[in-house]
């Protein structure tokens, strides 16, 4: 991987991305009542999934603004590798 | 009836190869025999139709299950091969195995380490996913091919081709190509290991490599290939059985020359042709190979064949069915029936029929539709009996008897009649409000018959349009119909919220008249549209009354607005400019002098002309949008239907109709657009020359632009103006209170380039945004010099539809017509393959109850529906809420609290009054004015018109009664 220039976490179009503790990814799963290969999928190649060090395995919570409600909504990923020789 | 029934849940499917043996033992029959029937036309045994193989004679009983043709489903048999076939379909992936696994030792050639990972991994995604990893296969092919030597055995690999379909070679450096017979390839897969097998993402329990080289051949049943008797008693085989019979002709014939020790040529070249007639039975679109052909030069309609496409049986018999209980029509016009009733023929009613349970409330109207029986309007087609049986009303004697043998328990199947709800439907299905359910009204004639209002939803017109109706049987799918696909269900559309439907082209330009300034009507008329638009039922307080009239003198005359507004509910409040709009940069709102702010208080149509913005179908913050947002669609219909009736009648009185005299434009206008254009031909002739001269001075280059593109560009703009500049004199020619701009104004059809193009001039005609360059060389017509760019050479029509085009601008205009029409013929085929793929990507994508959006596998996709959760549907154009319509209700709110104790009329009269009396002395001052005086020859013909009813001019020309009546009532003026 080449030397990181430039940090995409601090642009502002990058919403706030952060890794689940194990009982945050426990609560997830059972909210939904889901196994983790059901939620959708996030390349760890991803400039923000590397750049908060989330590893394969890992579930995303990602924060984005809306402009129909005020809250910002919610995003689970789940993070995995890209398959190359 | 669905309670009885077992149910059980299909917990998997796995799908496979069928295996040597498991051919075998599925088989019931092996064949032997090319031939089918013998002279006698007997089943030949052991023949492809040996009776074995399921029975198709009706009365027969099965060899082999002993069943007559209703239950015997058919039995396969097998053909054992003389020589191994590779299965055309596995050629590919039989190609990806060789290419990774030794040649020698047929080990898959990754390292022990590699293996040991991806095994792990391959198991690790099967547990989660319960299939291999498809992208990890593909890696592992990719890693596997590289290899040069095996790993274990240390032979060396060699390149493996395929010639496409189904041979391989084997090459190897330096000493050049050996063929791979299906046999060595199947050497080399059986020798793979169940372990290798499983990192390739291959089941060896359901599918071993080697299976798909073919040593026995399984042969369809009988009732899959049946045999046609034509009328003149000749057989006829099914395309299968035509295939068939060649395999095992050739599959004999290659058996016979193997055991008399035939040359190995012939063996190969037998081979070879059995291989070919086993590809094609299986797909004889194959490419590589000629289709294999039937005597009369048809390619024959082999197994994928039957299953691929369109016309496949997934498509058109699985995925799509014919289905009882329906029918198609023509349809037509109706504008007396509700937006929810449908029109239909009696003699449809007839055969339709809804089965009805008896019981002791209806069993004297059942006995009626009995008697009445099948042939008579509301009758009866079948009764079933409580055991079951089924007594078709046509063939019984007396029907009288058998009406009296009724009772509680019995269906009886009546005939559709009033008030049944029947699903309605017209192709293309494009949006869900393409099948919506309707009313049955029984009606005469033989069309299906539908109010105007309701076409933009289906795309409907009346030009010979045929639509599908459909009978739904059981309870529950009536009351669902009833409560989700009612048309009235449907009037906001789920794309963005607002109404799809609503008043559509005569609707506009009439509601356009009725509630314009300058209509007024007395109180006779006033009632019979009040009436017409049911208000004393909606309303039952309603009295004339409270209504204002405009005028007493000489006898009561209320607006058209004021009648207008009493379709609607009494707290509709509404602010929204018409579509003939100006634009003003600041608006006057209620003053507006050309009355296009439309202020609607508390249900009082205030100011404004209602036109196709406030009133059309699809229009956002439309009165309907407003009315069933607040009071649902029951009251959203109510509106809609009563609107419809009332306007219904003022189109009858009004009366509006376009001909040629509504086009016309008189001399001096004409004159005025001739010049126009000539001096737009002068212009254009100018910048020809400077072009010819490559004088920039004149014709500047456009940045980017070669010089010729900038003369286009120029001419184009010259010309576009020029037409404009020609229909603009038109207009002010035509004036507005012609019909056809009052259609034009009011949004209902048309716009002011058509009626340029008939009055005045019809313009530049274009292909593909240029002028028209197409034809001979360097000119478009014989009729031109070459490289004549003026004007009238390159396509420009200077004549208007109305005087006529001359021979070269009438081709032109062909020319330019014609890409029109391939436009949309290419356009509906793009879109309508588009739509496909997105239905079958989409399909199963469903909203749970815990908000998330899920796909087929329960996987998520979204959190929320559209990541907010909002209908669209139940949103205002996409929006949550539409704070401005809160505001203004609010508003108006408070304006009644702040006087409680006055009565809306007296409210409302000092509002109204003050606007209404002036226009009020507009209208009766003029014509007191003109008696006393002679004016001029407009206000003569204005006044003419009124007296008569008849035109006073017509085609430009002052007509013969105008004329006499001028002389009789003011003398010659010679």
């Amino acid at each position: 991987m080449a030397k990181k220039k430039l940090d995409v976490l601090r642009h502002n179009l990058v919403p706030k991305h952060i890794i689940l503790t194990k009982e945050q990814t426990k609560d997830l799963l059972n909210k939904y009542k889901i196994r983790v290969v059901d939620l959708p999928r996030i390349l760890n190649s991803d400039p923000a999934i590397f750049s908060i060090g989330a590893k394969e395995g890992d579930i995303v919570k990602i924060l984005r603004k809306s402009h129909t409600t005020l809250d910002e909504i919610e995003y689970y990923r789940y993070v995995t590798k890209e398959k190359t020789s | 009836m669905s309670s009885y029934l077992k149910t059980k849940i299909i917990e998997k499917i796995r799908f496979g190869i069928l295996s040597p043996d498991e051919i075998r033992k599925l088989s019931s029959a092996r064949i032997i025999t090319a031939d089918t029937y013998d002279e006698d036309g007997l089943p030949i045994p052991s023949g492809l139709m040996d009776q074995r193989l399921g029975t198709i004679e009706p009365g027969q009983r099965c060899q082999t299950c002993g069943n007559l043709v209703s239950q015997c489903m058919g039995h396969f048999g097998h053909i054992e091969m003389a020589r191994p076939i590779i299965h055309c379909g596995y050629a590919k992936k039989v190609l990806k195995i060789l290419r990774s696994i030794c040649p020698e030792c047929s080990m898959l050639m990754l390292t022990e380490d590699e293996k040991v990972k991806y095994t792990k991994e391959q198991e690790k995604h099967r547990e989660m996913y319960f299939e291999s990893d498809e992208e990890l296969t593909k890696l592992i092919f990719k890693t596997a091919r590289k290899a040069k030597k095996c790993p274990y055995c240390g032979a060396r690999k060699k390149k493996i081709v395929i010639e496409k379909p189904t041979t391989f070679y084997e090459e190897e450096e330096g000493k050049g190509s050996r063929r791979l017979t299906p046999m060595d390839i199947r050497e080399r897969l059986i020798r793979i290991s169940d372990n290798d097998l499983r990192i390739m993402g291959i089941s060896p329990a359901s599918a071993r490599p080697e299976w798909t080289v073919l040593e026995v051949l399984p042969i369809p049943p009988v009732c899959v290939r049946p045999s046609i008797t034509l009328d003149s008693g000749i057989r006829s085989e099914d395309d299968l059985t035509h295939k068939l019979v060649d395999v095992i002709r050739i599959n004999q014939r290659l058996r016979e020359n193997l055991d008399a020790g035939a040359p190995h040529l012939i063996v190969e070249d037998l081979w070879e042709l059995l291989q070919y007639h086993i590809t094609t039975y299986f797909d004889n679109e194959v490419s590589g190979i000629p289709p294999a052909r039937h005597r009369s030069g048809r390619a024959l309609r082999t197994i994928t064949q039957r299953l691929k496409g369109k016309e496949g049986r997934f498509r058109s018999n699985l995925s799509g069915k014919r289905v009882d209980f329906s029918a198609r029509s023509v349809i037509s016009p109706n504008p007396h029936i509700s937006i929810n009733d449908v029109g239909v023929p009696t003699s449809i009613a007839k055969i339709l029929t809804i089965p009805s349970n008896v019981n002791p409330w209806n069993i004297g109207e059942m006995k009626r539709l009995v008697i009445n029986g099948p042939f008579t309007h509301p009758g009866a087609n079948y009764i079933i009996r409580t055991d079951n049986r089924r007594i078709d009303l046509r063939y019984v004697k007396n029907r009288d008897v058998i009406a009296e043998t009724l009772v509680p328990g019995y269906i009886v199947e009546r005939h559709l009649n009033n008030k049944d709800l029947v699903l309605f439907n017209r192709q293309p299905s494009l949006h869900r409000m393409s099948i919506m359910a309707h009313e049955v009204k029984i009606m005469d004639g033989r069309t299906f018959r539908l109010n105007l209002t309701i076409c933009p939803p289906y795309n409907a017109d009346f030009d010979g349009d045929e639509m599908n109706l459909h009978v739904p049987q059981s309870e529950e799918a009536r009351t669902e119909a009833e409560l989700l696909l009612k048309v009235q269900e449907h009037m906001l559309s789920p794309r963005f919220g607002g109404p799809i439907i609503g008043g559509i082209q005569d609707f506009i330009s009439t509601v356009y008249q009725f509630t314009s300034k300058d209509s007024v009507y007395n109180i006779k008329d006033t009632l019979k549209l009040l009436y017409l638009g049911k208000i004393f039922d909606t309303n039952p307080d309603f009295s004339i009354i409270d209504l204002t009239p405009i005028t007493t003198d000489p006898e009561p005359k209320y607006s058209g607005k004021l009648i207008f507004s009493a379709l609607f509910p009494q707290d509709l409040n509404l602010r929204q400019r018409s579509k003939f709009c100006k634009r003003c940069d600041v608006c006057k709102e209620d003053d507006c002098e050309y009355d296009a702010y439309v202020h609607i208080e508390n249900g009082k149509l205030l100011t404004g002309t209602i036109d196709e913005a406030t009133f059309g179908a699809m229009k956002p913050n439309s009165i309907l949008q407003r009315i069933i947002k607040d009071h649902g669609n029951e009251r959203g219909r109510i509106f809609l239907d009563n609107s419809i009736q009332m306007l219904l009648h003022v189109i009858r009185m009004n009366g509006i109709t376009i001909g040629l005299d509504e086009v016309f434009v008189k001399d001096d206008a004409m004159e005025e657009i001739i010049n126009t254009i000539d001096k737009a031909n002068v212009e254009c002739e100018e910048l020809i020359k400077a072009y010819y001269n490559k004088d920039e001075k004149i014709l500047s280059r456009a940045p980017g632009r070669t010089l010729k593109e900038t003369l286009e560009l120029r001419i184009r703009g010259i010309l576009n103006d020029a037409r404009k500049t020609a229909e603009t004199i038109a207009s002010i020619d035509i004036g507005d209170q012609a019909h056809s701009v009052i259609m034009t104004k009011s949004g209902a059809r048309g716009n002011p380039l058509n009626l340029g193009q008939m009055a005045a001039i019809v313009g530049q005609q274009a292909i593909r945004g240029e002028r028209i360059h197409r034809g001979y060389i360097k000119r478009t017509l014989p009729h031109y010099k070459i490289n004549d760019l003026s004007p009238k050479a390159r396509g420009f029509v200077s004549s208007s539809y109305r005087k006529g085009l001359n021979p070269e601008e009438f081709f032109f205009h062909s020319m330019g017509g014609r890409e029109g029409l391939v436009d949309t013929a290419v356009r509906t085929s793009q879109s309508g393959y588009m739509q496909r793929r997105l239905v079958n990507a989409l399909q199963d994508v469903i909203v749970e109850n815990d908000n998330t959006v899920r796909d087929a596998n329960k996987s998520i996709v979204q959190f929320q529906f559209g990541d907010d959760g909002i209908d669209p549907s139940k949103s205002d154009h996409g929006l949550a809420i539409n704070l401005d319509i809160l505001l203004l209700k609010a508003k108006s709110l408070k304006a009644i609290k702040k006087t409680p104790t006055t009565k809306t009329s007296e409210k409302n009269a000092p509002v109204k009054k003050v606007p209404i009396e002036k226009t009020e002395k507009k209208i009766l001052k003029k014509p007191t004015k003109k008696d006393k005086k002679i004016l001029d020859e407009d206000s003569l013909i204005q006044e003419f018109e009124k007296e008569t009813g008849k035109k006073a001019i017509w085609r430009g020309k002052q007509t013969k009664q105008y004329y006499n009546w001028k002389n009789e009532k003011y003398g010659v003026k010679k």
